[in-house]
């Protein structure tokens, strides 16, 4: 008698600890496809990249589009100046290419600002004169949250020392877009030591194309 | 209870595991090898350059990242709204490898990376100069996850942290409806010029610690007749 109850006993513990062992599976189960779901909802819902981003100060013209000025601090925003005649190289130890074709091109690579003096993306600048493209003069302004545009200028500065060009392309909030740049070198007149020497200013003036109606 | 506890988190940190594996082995998120303009009849600028930063005229980031901006001296991009982007200036050779212009790119972490897709997306733009020959500007998304799968993470994974082998993919997604970049032409010869692009990678080896190390990109510029241009519409 007391031997069938210690077997029943023990039957009965081996079931429990089997009922234990397979809920705690059970648990684990569940636990897997709470991951899978928690990893796919994570990587939906949460942004792999995001962009950091400034105010994008913008005056609105009546029926004349916008515009939006963009500044290049000078030296100190300067990232490149890549040119054969260069002689302190910019950054230090760039070695730029002596082959005779490009001695007539002169790179340029800047940091810019909004207006408020905060860095919103970064710039090129090309400078050329080739017998067979002529003068060239071009910029590429890249904003990393907004879209990237490229203009080329007119070689000739206009009256007042400052050079327009014309968009030619422009991607995401600018591919819809056309319109004008103006380039102007303001010098620094206020004599401090900590100054740039001047600035670069860009002066972009861009509508939407018009839509056939 | 607290055994039930564990289990489910073990279950959940297993599952998340398993999706990210799912996610990293899923063979639907193939890259594609052939460019949509090796057809054309057009003539193709073939533009080469290498993707080794001590090849490069310049190559600048945020100065945190584990390539190292070169040369050392550089400015980097560490203000919060331009840290998401690289910037390099590097010369562009032909197909003979002679030098052929200087190219300067730009390419910043894009908002639409989903990785669900396979997309690690990334918006770059290209300016050209062709000494006489004229100016491009090159706009693209490109998709990196091909690129980052089969050769970044296998060197990430590697016990000597470098991957050795050989890659070659189009890194081109887009905005092109065949995934191609838009190409816009501003001097010279290429002035008013609207075509096509890809760019393509071909990977050989990469190093952790020094990024891509016998890596060379080309960029295929579709550049139309004018025969073409010419012809009546039908």
């Amino acid at each position: 008698m007391c031997g069938l109850s210690q077997i029943g006993a023990e039957e009965y513990d081996r079931n429990a600890n089997l009922t234990k062992l397979s809920d705690m599976f059970k648990t684990f189960v569940a636990g897997i496809l709470l991951g899978i779901a928690g990893a796919a909802a994570g990587l939906y819902y949460l942004p792999v990249v995001d962009q950091s981003r400034e105010q994008s100060l913008i005056i609105v013209h009546p029926n004349l589009g916008n515009t939006e000025t963009f500044y290049a601090n000078v030296p100190t925003d300067r990232i490149l100046i890549g040119a054969k005649s260069q002689q302190n190289p910019l950054p230090p130890g760039l070695q730029w290419p002596d082959d005779a074709e490009f001695a007539n091109l002169r790179v340029e690579l800047f940091k810019i600002r909004n207006a408020k003096d905060a860095v919103v993306g970064v710039a090129s600048r090309m400078a050329a004169n080739d017998e067979v493209p002529g003068d060239v003069v071009e910029w590429v302004l890249h904003l990393p949250a907004r879209g990237s545009i490229y203009f080329s200028m007119q070689p000739e500065p206009e009256e007042g020392g400052h050079r327009v060009g014309q968009l030619q392309a422009g991607t995401r909030e600018f591919g819809s877009l056309h319109g004008e740049i103006s380039e102007r070198w303001i010098a620094d007149t206020t004599e401090s030591d900590d100054a740039p020497a001047g600035r670069i200013e860009l002066i972009t003036a861009l509508a939407a194309l018009q839509a056939d109606l | 209870m607290i055994k039930y506890l564990i289990a489910l988190l073990f279950g959940m940190a297993v599952g998340a595991v398993v999706f990210l594996g799912l996610l990293y082995f899923n063979p639907l998120t193939t890259q594609q090898r052939l460019s949509p303009i090796t057809v054309t009849d057009n003539e193709v600028v073939k533009l080469g350059y290498s993707a080794a930063v001590q090849d490069m005229l310049i190559y600048t980031n945020d100065g945190e990242s584990r390539v190292d901006p070169h040369p050392a001296k550089v400015l980097q991009l560490w203000e919060a709204p331009i840290r998401k982007t690289r910037a390099m200036a590097t010369v562009l050779t032909d197909s003979r490898g002679q030098a052929a212009g200087i190219g300067i790119k730009f390419w910043s972490d894009s908002e639409s990376t989903n990785i669900l897709n396979g997309q690690a997306i990334v918006d770059s733009v290209w300016h050209i100069y062709m000494p006489e020959r004229g100016s491009l500007f090159v706009a693209q998304s490109e998709n990196l996850w091909s690129y980052l799968r089969e050769v970044v993470i296998p060197a990430y994974w590697s016990s000597a942290d470098n991957w050795r082998g050989i890659w070659r993919g189009n890194i081109t997604a887009g905005p092109g409806a065949l995934g191609t970049a838009s190409v816009a032409g501003g001097s010279g010869e290429f002035a008013g010029l609207r075509s096509e692009g890809v760019e393509a990678l071909s990977a050989k080896a990469y190093s952790v610690e020094l990024g891509p190390v016998a890596v060379e990109g080309e960029l295929s510029i579709e550049i139309p007749s004018e025969e073409l241009e010419a012809s009546p519409d039908p």
